[in-house]
């Protein structure tokens, strides 16, 4: 008790009965954590942590992966639960910021005390609230499709990596319009790794790469780059742009007649309602790659599509992969539970690697051991007067990137991002 | 041949860009001390009125060059009468008051049409120069600042408003002595740098991402051209468009976007190192 205490440190003013109250409040919070977790367990309604971001300039994205975990959330509830208890789904709006992710992620992992937590958009979010979890051993799913890599037995990872899509994407690009590329992508993680996996694969295929250009976020006059591309003269543009701001390219290059002049090939287009936002005459023609499309015509994908339409009417955005990925990793998750018949983290990360699967509404989803990210179908699509046409279906896609560096099988206590040595 | 042409086209757009965005800023700020963080929320706002009466069947002409401005005109008069009209004077509060409306104005446009990207297509095709293809929008750009700068140059200097607008900001006390009402004419003022604010979102709407955080993206150029111009509003900023629009092109082509807008960043800092007052601060001193 001789250290100096630091809250009297910070506040010169503070009396001695405030120190004794603080005092008396953290030792009593640390005497009643057990209990509180002990009530936590014995309660009837399960709890489930979602962040994402619904406001600022990632709201966009966010809103639909929300409208798409509440759906899986209400439909579980509906056939009675979770081992007999209700799902309580506890969402903070982390606005588009770092900070409040790692801010909310603790409240999550402390105070509430979710079972599990799906969230995150960004991979500098998922990097940013990762740690934390592991830290307060909470399991963690990230549903949304990214550069690959991340190793981690706390962490499934359900969206799409580029093994599953970049690599069908490329060379249909250069098969159908020649082998040269020219790429342009955002600069920031996911763009500048997914920049190196689309040159590998151009390389691979027989193109090769022109240029290599990056955008920061707020760029948003691509005159320049325009001339760039038109003087380089590409056989396909392969675009890796996010966000409002590069929505803006898209625009320009109609406007400059180049829409039909030089074909788009994109890992990002789309994913929040672009198809919708432009007019047919700025879209028509890019070709994109996902883990789902909401034209995708089976039962189980029609009936996700009106379950969120009759909840949040049919103004709704375009429900992308991001949608499809949160349900499906929801579902998952919600799987795993029924099997290891208990909400406990280590008992539901074992039954999930037995290598579950369910039906989601792009196919068969299945969780790999090895790399605990999943096996799922990928597509092709072409933008045609403002929907989808997804012309080609890859059946039970492996995420063959991240498996080339993480093996959680034989080295379980494994905890990084690899950034996967791409020869580009 | 053809790509100098392109080029240099893709310049003057890029720098007639810049004017449209800079003008309502160089009135607020340069002509009345006022610093508005809101501005890029004002040109944001003139881009949603366009989108949304153009969608609704307006011409789009009409939207872009005559809603969009007087509805921004009006909301920033508005604006006027509820905060700022409070804090003249007051330079370091004005920045606190409109960063605050700035936010507020994203979050009630958020919350009223939703977080997502909208917009209209750009009209008018595309024209080659050359083998090179570029828009025909670009030309009208060039086309409503070159007008802009004109119209405003005139209003400035040529009519009694203009007369009476320059002498309030130059000596607010001896223009009310002389039987004018300053309030009335900051009021005035601050609408039309709102209206330009309005004008350049309009005009800007079909050639990018609406949406209601858009607004970030113009604010740090903006501001930098304004004070690189100087205290001439209207030469300072045209210059100042001129030079660092002509940076950011060439560097962007020549290199990455990235390295434009370090360039841009670089060419500010060497030229406030030697002008600190911007560049009509040293040269064309008399001028507008």
């Amino acid at each position: 008790m001789d250290k100096p205490n630091p809250l009297q440190a910070a506040t010169p003013g503070a009396s001695r009965r405030n120190l004794l109250k603080t005092s008396a409040a953290v030792l009593g919070g640390a005497l009643a954590a057990p209990l509180v977790a002990r009530r936590a367990e014995a309660s009837d309604t399960i709890k489930v942590g979602s962040l994402l971001d619904l406001s600022g300039p990632l709201g966009s994205s966010g809103l639909g992966m929300y409208q798409a975990i509440q759906v899986g959330v209400e439909e579980v509830n509906k056939a009675g639960g979770l081992l007999g208890k209700q799902i309580q789904l506890i969402n903070y709006d982390t606005q588009s910021n770092i900070q409040l992710y790692s801010q909310y992620a603790q409240k999550l992992a402390l105070q509430d005390q979710v079972a599990v937590v799906h969230g995150g958009i960004t991979s500098a979010s998922r990097e940013a609230i990762r740690p934390v979890f592991d830290r307060y051993k909470t399991l963690y799913f990230y549903n949304v499709l990214y550069e690959g890599g991340v190793c981690d037995r706390d962490i499934f990872c359900t969206g799409t990596t580029p093994a599953q899509t970049v690599q069908k994407l490329v060379p249909y690009a250069l098969s159908s319009w020649g082998k040269k590329a020219y790429i342009i992508a955002a600069d920031y993680n996911y763009g500048q790794i997914t920049a190196k996996w689309m040159a590998k694969y151009t390389r691979d295929n027989g193109g090769s790469v022109q240029s290599v250009d990056f955008f920061p976020l707020d760029v948003t006059d691509f005159s320049a780059t325009i001339s760039k591309i038109q003087q380089a003269g590409p056989s396909v543009v392969l675009s890796a742009l996010v966000g409002s701001n590069h929505t803006a390219f898209y625009r320009q290059w109609a406007a400059a007649g180049m829409l039909h002049k030089i074909p788009i090939a994109s890992t990002t287009f789309g994913l929040v309602d672009e198809i919708h936002t432009l007019a047919a005459s700025e879209s028509d023609g890019i070709v994109t790659s996902y883990g789902y499309y909401q034209e995708i015509d089976t039962p189980a994908s029609k009936a996700f599509v009106s379950a969120i339409e009759t909840k949040f009417g049919s103004k709704i955005p375009y429900i992308s992969e991001l949608s499809c990925d949160n349900y499906e990793g929801f579902k998952l998750w919600a799987a795993g539970v029924k099997k290891a018949g208990s909400t406990e983290r280590m008992a539901v990360i074992k039954a999930l690697e037995t290598g579950i699967s369910i039906d989601g509404p792009s196919g068969k989803v299945t969780i790999d051991h090895q790399t605990h990210h999943v096996i799922r179908n990928a597509y092709l699509a072409k933008a045609v007067n403002k929907s989808w046409d997804v012309f080609k279906s890859y059946p039970n896609q492996f995420p063959s990137d991240t498996a080339a560096v993480c093996n959680l099988i034989k080295y379980p206590r494994t905890d990084k991002q690899y950034v996967i040595d791409v020869k580009a | 041949m053809a790509l100098t042409g392109l080029l240099l086209f893709n310049t003057l757009t890029g720098i007639a860009t810049l004017v449209l965005i800079c003008l309502g800023l160089g009135i607020i700020y340069g002509m009345m001390k006022i610093i508005n963080l809101a501005h890029g929320e004002f040109v944001m706002l003139g881009a949603y009125v366009t989108v949304f009466a153009a969608n609704a069947g307006v011409n789009l002409w009409v939207a872009m060059l005559i809603l969009a401005p007087v509805a921004v005109g009006l909301i920033g008069l508005v604006v006027e009468r509820c905060f700022i009209r409070f804090l003249y004077g007051r330079i370091i509060d004005t920045m606190l008051a409109s960063w605050g409306l700035s936010l507020a104005i994203i979050g009630i446009v958020t919350s009223l049409f939703g977080n997502t990207v909208r917009g209209i297509s750009a009209p008018l095709g595309s024209f080659p120069i050359g083998h090179y293809r570029t828009s025909l929008y670009g030309v009208f750009i060039i086309a409503v600042a070159v007008l802009a700068v004109v119209g405003l140059y005139a209003l400035l200097r040529m009519t009694r408003f203009g007369l009476v607008v320059r002498a309030t900001m130059g000596n607010p006390r001896m223009a009310a002595a002389l039987g004018v009402a300053p309030p009335r004419i900051y009021m005035a003022t601050f609408a039309l740098g709102a209206g330009f604010a309005g004008l350049a979102g309009g005009v800007l709407a079909p050639v990018s991402g609406v949406s209601p955080v858009m607004g970030a993206a113009f604010i740090a150029r903006a501001f930098i051209t304004v004070l690189g111009g100087g205290p001439a509003i209207i030469t300072g900023t045209s210059i100042a468009s001129a030079l660092f629009g002509s940076i950011d092109e060439f560097a962007t082509f020549l290199t990455t976007p990235v390295f434009g807008q370090v360039a841009l960043l670089l060419a500010a800092i060497i030229m406030i190192r030697f002008l600190p007052q911007g560049i009509t601060g040293r040269v064309f001193r008399r001028s507008l």
